[in-house]
């Protein structure tokens, strides 16, 4: 006993220095598979409310950019507005309103883009009813997916993570695959697993697929880059480049698919019951 | 001694802060952030207590990493240099460390760089490869950690100058 207690003393150093080493890795093994980064993450008081600091000081030099953004879109919504072909059908239903999706606004206070697993932190949260697993998008296109959310901040996974898996599709003949990110060149995604009978082409847009209940189907990704067959000849490697400038984030739009949770048990059940 | 405490603690709030705030965005050429927040580590008085230190360098890393979303990279590449940092001491200035009379800002130039290189470059080795946790990117992450060592190294000697001119 006494010698147990004395290597106890003489390798306490070791021991703390183990310890923590051990700790530490497993937070990064946790950090590396999806929605498992319980305990450190950025949607907290302290760490969301420096970015909510920084961020109120250097909006400021991004407001030309944002309000450029927000008169195109603007004009893009009102340019559909008023060329609607059958306006009979088009009649607000109080009651059906936001009946399908719900959108809330949300401020970017931080986005990385240089690691291999990249988040973005947003003001707002729970508060305004920002929950895990709505998707994120901008005026342009597609963001990332709502990973952690405390009450007034939450993280998002970027499209720029390697746990990041969107499904999306070619917009002209709905062959699709999967959005995943590689690293380097932040504004440049891969679609894997599109079916070598797809036509793709050079400079066609890809859109979000609408078989997950995360994104509803049609919004922008990108355009067709370059693309090439795998060696068995079976599936595209299709190169996007993204709408988005990935790197100039401001504000955004936090999608809520009302009929989400309907729609998992039912699948939940129906795997269930197999 | 309370002045060093109380020294130590504000390093470590002002190189978070500036860590977040300016050297976490600098992304040059696209990839390569600087990470000089390791100076407390470095910096730590000499002789102290040990277990102190490597406990402080967890915590280090961790509030950094709970600010960029990385799960414990930084953590453990902090606690690990944390601990190996006697024996490089040692290795380095020799004699003096025995005798706990090591200034890192007064030490000879030669020998500063030497130290301060070793410690960041065993850092970036460490976090980038458990950032990137792959062995096939093996490239990428000595790439990453060449570059961005010499940015840390270089802020780190040019903090180490300005921050201790006045006592020459």
């Amino acid at each position: 006993m006494q010698q147990i207690v004395n290597f106890l003393i003489k390798h306490r150093n070791f021991l703390l220095f183990a310890f923590l080493l051990f700790l530490s890795l497993v937070f990064t093994i946790q950090s590396h598979s999806y929605h498992r980064s319980k305990f450190v993450n950025s949607a907290n008081f302290l760490s969301g409310g420096i970015y909510g600091g920084l961020d109120d000081i250097s909006e400021y030099f991004d407001l030309k950019i944002h309000n450029a953004q927000l008169v195109e879109e603007n004009n893009r919504l009102r340019s559909r507005l008023y060329n609607l072909t059958d306006k009979k059908d088009q009649k607000l239903d109080t009651l059906a309103f936001n009946s399908l999706y719900r959108f809330t606004t949300a401020k970017v206070i931080n986005n990385n883009y240089n690691l291999k697993d990249n988040f973005i932190t947003l003001r707002g949260g729970s508060k305004k009813g920002i929950k895990q697993d709505l998707g994120v998008i901008t005026s342009k296109g597609l963001v990332g997916i709502v990973d952690r959310v405390s009450t007034n901040y939450a993280t998002v996974l970027s499209i720029l993570n390697s746990n990041s898996q969107i499904n999306a599709k070619l917009k002209k003949s709905n062959h699709f695959g999967i959005l995943v990110w590689k690293g380097g060149d932040p504004n440049i995604v891969d679609l894997v697993d599109v079916q070598s009978k797809a036509p793709v082409a050079l400079g066609d847009t890809i859109v979000t697929g609408g078989k997950s209940t995360i994104f509803p189907e049609g919004i922008g990704i990108g355009t067709i880059n370059n693309f090439k067959l795998d060696p068995s000849e079976n599936f595209y490697t299709i190169k996007i480049k993204l709408f988005n400038d990935m790197t100039n984030v401001g504000y955004v739009y936090v999608i809520e698919n009302m009929n989400g949770d309907e729609i998992k048990t039912l699948e939940q059940q129906t795997v269930d019951e197999q | 001694m309370n002045s060093s405490i109380f020294k130590n603690i504000l390093r470590f709030v002002l190189l978070i802060l500036l860590q977040v705030a300016i050297f976490n965005n600098i992304n040059f050429l696209g990839y390569i952030n600087p990470y000089p927040y390791i100076l407390f580590i470095l910096l730590f008085p000499v002789g102290d207590n040990r277990a102190l230190l490597i406990f402080t360098s967890f915590l280090l890393g961790l509030t950094l990493d709970m600010f960029s979303n990385s799960g414990g990279m930084h953590a453990a590449a902090s606690v690990t240099i944390a601990y190996l940092r006697p024996w490089i001491l040692q290795s380095i200035f020799g004699i003096a460390y025995e005798y706990n009379a090591i200034k890192v800002a007064k030490a000879d130039f030669g020998e500063r760089l030497l130290y301060i290189s070793i410690l960041v470059f065993t850092h970036h080795l460490i976090l980038f490869f458990a950032e990137s946790f792959n062995f096939s990117d093996i490239i990428y992450i000595l790439k990453k950690t060449l570059f961005s060592g010499i940015f840390s190294v270089l802020l780190c000697m040019l903090f180490i100058t300005l921050f201790s001119l006045k006592r020459k």
